[in-house]
């Protein structure tokens, strides 16, 4: 984790080992290493960004803000933040009370249980949007119920939430699991040993315990949340104005060669990425010093 | 608070933790669960906190079935071996906590707190460090915060899990000498889990001996020092010269000779004899059954250690002699135990 990566860099070499001998690499060597991966992060990273945003701005300040505010943008724009805002309280609520669960209490089927959780993270996106189809779709499980009771998820704004609840359930509880599990249930025993109840030990103990980890758990399910394409695109339909989140919108704008508001939009995508990486150097540096 | 402990068994899958344990502890004591790691002290103490529950038996408060209330209402107060203190709240918050968190009707008024915790950070004299986080403590300084808090509530019980396991030596010395003269003060019933002999006896009313989920002995410190009940407690609590010997006919062999020593009621059979460093007198040679040479001396002050390698087993002991005894290595001598106590050997 990023607190111990912080840890391990400021080790010290033990006394009588000068920190030179320890990296004894010639210059060259070292030279080599750091250009390649700067070139590298230049070329992957850098330049796209960059052509993300000279692309938005081609054609000045007006254009720009007339793509953003082009009704079907605005809506993409909403249902994007809707939807993340949706996912990422509701994966908060599982994430913690799964990670309680785990690190807390000894059950049958528990090693299953932590490996199911990250099945999200092992299984393509597309395959987490097509479940739902397969469950909710007109053809589907349910289909034939939901369509009696005019009850819409596939192609509508819940299976968007569903297949994004999917995608992004890992991140809050495996950021938890291991602080949690390190935490132990000491202090937990004490705040019950002192007369508090199952829910002050909650809220006054367990969650302090662990609110940066939670706080950065939800900021990268935030972030996936918001950027996910595959598995939305699959239970969405592409209905514009409607059922688009901003990827999608993205796209659909792309192959209509509308490239200029294509990257406006992505422009938008990217401005929130960098924001969520400023909030997470802010709350790494938090956690180092909590 | 008195606690009685009645037939109390507890397994962990396999394990053994307690096996049937009778206890009783009197209202006002300090007692001291002393034992091995896993000699089931640990479990002995969070079942009568009711942090654990056990499979069998019964555990009463002043006579009322405890095992019946939570934690919550039994009104403990529990320290625990890492402190467990909250790092997000100051040391004035800890210790506060467990009057923040009473039911609106039972809690003390916003200044009622105040001054019970301002008070309590006199007792364990950190009333400077009210406003730090755990943190910024030291070892010692955390445990007293722990204690402080255990005792906000006013707790019936003071249980205490290897209070000063965490502490370094010195530290350690000071704490036992000032917890003493706290138990003194408020005479709150105590219980403490420890590994270590020199804290039990240095601190407790009465120390439990425990070994593989059993009591072995319950006694005064001066009791379970020179009247220890078994072999793994005189073996466990000072030191002890052990010597494997044979009863025949109520008298002990050593090495097919006779000893000239009674067994002390033990039964004919393998037996082993136990006796301290300090309780063997030396004397010229006599080809008795305990000849043996001088190997080394060593030690300052009033007494003088020796060993001593026995001629008939080759295996060597540690005795005690006045500095005043003029021995030199290499000389021959025999020993006598002036004092010393014989177990049959476990089947």
């Amino acid at each position: 984790m990023s607190v111990l990566a912080g840890v391990i860099a400021v080790l010290e070499p033990p006394a009588g080992v000068s920190a030179r001998h320890v990296r004894s690499e010639p210059a060259i060597v070292r030279w080599t290493i750091i250009g390649v991966s700067l070139a590298f992060l230049t070329m992957f990273l850098v330049m796209p960004l960059a052509v993300v945003f000279m692309q938005a701005f081609a054609r000045g300040i007006g254009p720009y803000l007339g793509a953003l505010t082009h009704p079907d943008a605005l809506a993409a724009i909403w249902l994007t933040l809707l939807v993340a805002a949706i996912s990422v309280s509701l994966n908060l609520a599982f994430g913690l009370i799964a990670a309680w669960a785990i690190a807390k209490f000894e059950f049958p089927g528990k090693g299953f249980l932590i490996t199911l959780i990250d099945l999200p993270f092992s299984i393509s996106p597309v395959i987490s949007g097509l479940v739902f189809v397969l469950l909710f779709g007109a053809q589907g499980f349910f289909g034939a119920y939901l369509q009696e009771h005019d009850i819409k998820i596939i192609f509508a704004l819940p299976g968007i939430v569903l297949a994004t609840l999917l995608v992004t359930f890992p991140f809050v509880a495996r950021e938890l699991i291991p602080l949690m599990k390190e935490q132990g249930t000491q202090d937990e025993e004490a705040a019950i040993s002192l007369g508090a109840s199952g829910l002050q030990t909650f809220f006054r103990v367990t969650l302090p315990n662990v609110k940066w980890a939670l706080l950065y758990g939800v900021l990268l399910c935030n972030a996936r949340a918001m950027g996910e394409f595959g598995a939305v695109s699959v239970v969405s339909g592409h209905i514009r104005g409607e059922t688009n989140t901003m990827p999608l919108h993205i796209e659909i704008l792309y192959n209509e060669y509308q490239f200029m508001a294509s990257f406006a939009v992505a422009s938008v995508l990217a401005l929130l990425a960098l924001l969520t990486l400023i909030a997470k150097a802010i709350l790494e540096c938090a956690m180092e010093h909590a | 608070m008195k606690i009685s402990i009645n037939n109390v068994t507890k397994r962990f899958n396999t394990f053994a933790a307690l096996a049937g344990v009778d206890l009783d502890i009197r209202s006002g004591e300090l007692v001291a669960l002393l034992g091995p790691s896993g000699s089931g002290k640990t479990t002995l103490l969070r079942i009568i906190a009711g942090l654990e529950w056990p499979d069998n038996g019964e555990v009463l408060f002043d006579g009322e079935d405890a095992l019946r209330r939570s934690v919550r209402a039994r009104n403990v107060g529990f320290v625990f071996q890492h402190y467990a203190l909250f790092r997000h709240l100051t040391v004035f918050e800890n210790v506060a906590f467990g009057l923040r968190v009473r039911p609106r009707r039972q809690r003390l008024p916003e200044t009622e707190i105040r001054n019970r915790v301002e008070k309590l950070l006199n007792l364990v004299q950190l009333q400077p460090m009210a406003g730090r986080y755990p943190v910024q403590l030291s070892g010692g300084q955390r445990q007293r915060v722990a204690l402080a808090r255990a005792l906000a509530v006013n707790p019936s019980v003071l249980l205490l899990d290897e209070p000063f396991g965490a502490l370094d030596a010195k530290v350690r010395k000071e704490l036992r000498r000032w917890l003493r003269n706290l138990h003194e003060e408020i005479h709150v019933t105590s219980v403490f889990v420890t590994h270590d002999q020199e804290e039990a006896l240095e601190v407790a009313d009465r120390i439990v001996v425990m070994d593989k989920g059993k009591i072995q002995q319950v006694g005064t410190p001066e009791d379970v020092y020179e009247h220890p009940a078994t072999a793994f407690v005189h073996e466990f609590i000072g030191e002890s010269i052990v010597l494997p010997v044979h009863v025949e006919n109520g008298l002990v062999h050593f090495d097919g000779s006779s000893a000239r020593l009674e067994a002390q009621g033990v039964e004919d059979g393998r037996a082993s004899l136990f006796a301290r460093p300090s309780e063997m007198t030396i004397g010229p040679p006599s080809d008795s059954f305990l000849d043996g040479i001088v190997k080394r001396i060593h030690g300052l002050g009033p007494a003088r250690r020796i060993e001593i390698v026995l001629q008939s087993s080759g295996a060597s002991i540690e005795v005690d002699v006045p500095h005043d005894c003029s021995l030199d290595p290499g000389q021959r001598v025999s020993l006598t135990p002036n004092r010393y106590r014989i177990f049959a050997a476990k089947a």
